[in-house]
């Protein structure tokens, strides 16, 4: 069985919204920021600008660690788009933050993955604007 | 308030003479002719083409509600006639034409979200992000998921008016032999993708006097944690410490449904399930009371869900061979099924006697999920 790599350049990518630019801009230096409530902490699923606990309008981008745990994946055989590169594996990833953040796996065998499975970003182009965060199955002692 | 009559078109893999609109209104002239309703008694249309619909009709002026989806389409409707600003409400929509670049799949199933989008997502991986949890913290097996698919798809298999009619019998065993699309989704464990129009005629309850075959709705209500297929679909995620978990969406609107109702899980007939993936329905199953959690999958494979079963679920074969016409039809067309169970005008599969229909929408990898209960005798 083949490695999952990450995908070639010219997939279908993301377009930066007014919210999520400080996110981008982080993945083009290579490094993966996570979203935090100044008030209370609260961590979000997705980009935000309203704490879904506290309601308070001040999130701040923190710096993640960049590891984390295998929560869920797939390995998809039909692409949405014929521009994709099969297998691939999009994969829940659950930071050490105790932030979910959508991904994909790369750099092991799709047979290699599982529940708990310690991961560290990646990151690869997708277009000349665009840097993706993939994780790859953590290092000896990376992440622990 | 009453279904007074529903309708589906002819439903294909392609209508090439039909756009969405266009195959909405056959839906909505037959759903009228049904209930026994003319036209220009309409004074209310619900669905994403209702201000072209009640231009074409000649329904001006009348009240418009742009829903997309079925459920919420229909909640809509039944709204406008408890608040009385309506007493016949026409609910139609359709899917033509949207469909045709082939080599990538439904437009409806890849939205472009930034967070997702450069991860190759669509619905099938969406789906399938929930169905991992489950399997992995139940034991829930793809043998189970298959059963699923096999049951609904031969379910479709024997309907005549089923675009994929006459492509089965199927086996759990020919579902797992199907290739694989998104792990654990073999083709055969996803829903298929066609053209067609459908329609649902709303009365007041002075109005169903006069119909011929009233159905009631006895409740009905939605479940939302936030927009379909723009984030990572976590079973666990809990936007408050005291909310259920995601992949528990649509149990709120079951207790709700069932509440208003008076009546639970034992009490229905026939559930006409959505089912835009095999596992789909296992969830369902269990945030929806019919079964403990953990145990939708050995619900299934104990032919819980075949016809002549306990529940007999999407009898005419669901999204998965019956039609899949974009995003609004194909969540009507659960409660037009349930409308002709409750009739007893189904030529395949009619479940004897059925009283009480239970109908869903959506599901956990798109974060909504909708319940509606129809009956035979007025509440």
């Amino acid at each position: 069985m083949s490695i999952l790599l990450p995908q070639p350049v010219g997939i279908p990518a993301p377009r930066p919204s007014l919210h999520s630019e400080a996110y981008w801009d982080g993945c083009r230096r290579h490094q993966l920021l996570y979203q935090r409530c100044a008030e209370c902490g609260y961590r979000g699923l997705g980009a935000f600008t309203v704490c879904a606990q506290c309601h308070a309008t001040s999130p701040v981008w923190e710096a993640s660690t960049g590891t984390g745990s295998l929560y869920s994946w797939t390995v998809v055989w039909r692409p949405p788009d014929p521009s994709f590169r099969v297998p691939y594996a999009p994969a829940v990833v659950r930071l050490d933050e105790g932030v979910w953040m959508m991904s994909a796996i790369i750099g092991c065998e799709p047979e290699k993955l599982h529940d708990g499975l310690r991961l560290a970003v990646e990151f690869h182009p997708a277009n000349g604007e665009i840097t993706l965060p993939y994780f790859a199955p953590a290092r000896d002692g990376a992440g622990q | 308030m009453a279904i007074a009559g529903v309708h589906n078109t002819d439903q294909a893999r392609a209508l090439p003479d039909h756009d969405s609109t266009s195959i909405a209104l056959v839906g909505a002239l037959g759903a009228l002719a049904d209930a026994g309703i003319t036209p220009h008694e309409v004074d209310g249309v619900v669905g994403t083409d209702c201000a072209q619909i009640a231009l074409e009709l000649g329904l001006g002026p009348c009240a418009r509600r742009p829903t997309s989806l079925g459920i919420p389409a229909l909640l809509d409707a039944a709204s406008l006639i408890i608040t009385g600003q309506c007493n016949v409400v026409l609910v139609a929509a359709g899917g033509a034409g949207i469909h045709v670049d082939r080599a990538s799949t439904a437009p409806w199933t890849r939205p472009a979200n930034e967070l997702v989008v450069g991860y190759g997502l669509f619905t099938a991986a969406e789906f399938a992000l929930m169905a991992r949890r489950h399997m992995l913290t139940y034991g829930t097996t793809p043998e189970q998921l298959a059963t699923v698919a096999a049951t609904i798809r031969t379910n479709g298999h024997m309907n005549p008016d089923a675009v994929y009619h006459g492509r089965g019998p199927f086996t759990p065993e020919d579902i797992l032999a199907s290739r694989m699309i998104a792990e654990p989704f073999h083709l055969l464990d996803c829903a298929t993708t066609s053209e067609g129009g459908c329609a649902v005629v709303l009365v007041t309850s002075e109005r169903a006097g006069g119909c011929r075959e009233p159905l009631w709705i006895l409740g009905g209500a939605s479940d939302s944690f936030g927009p379909a297929y723009t984030v990572a679909p976590v079973w666990d995620f809990q936007p408050r410490t005291d909310s259920l978990p995601a992949g528990l969406v649509g149990a709120r609107a079951a207790d709700m449904a069932f509440a208003m109702a008076g009546l639970g899980p034992a009490d229905v007939d026939v559930a006409e399930l959505y089912d835009p993936f095999s596992f789909e329905i296992i969830r369902q199953l269990e945030a929806f009371g019919f079964c403990e959690p953990g145990e939708g999958g050995p619900f299934v494979e104990d032919g819980n869900i075949a016809p002549g079963g306990v529940l007999p679920v999407t009898t005419d074969g669901g999204t998965m061979s019956f039609s899949h016409p974009g995003i609004n039809a194909q969540q009507l067309q659960r409660v037009i099924r349930a409308a002709e169970q409750l009739r007893g005008s189904c030529v395949t599969n009619q479940v004897d006697g059925a009283e009480v229909a239970l109908c869903s929408n959506g599901g956990a990898g798109a974060l909504f999920c909708d319940v509606l209960m129809l009956g035979r005798e007025r509440p």
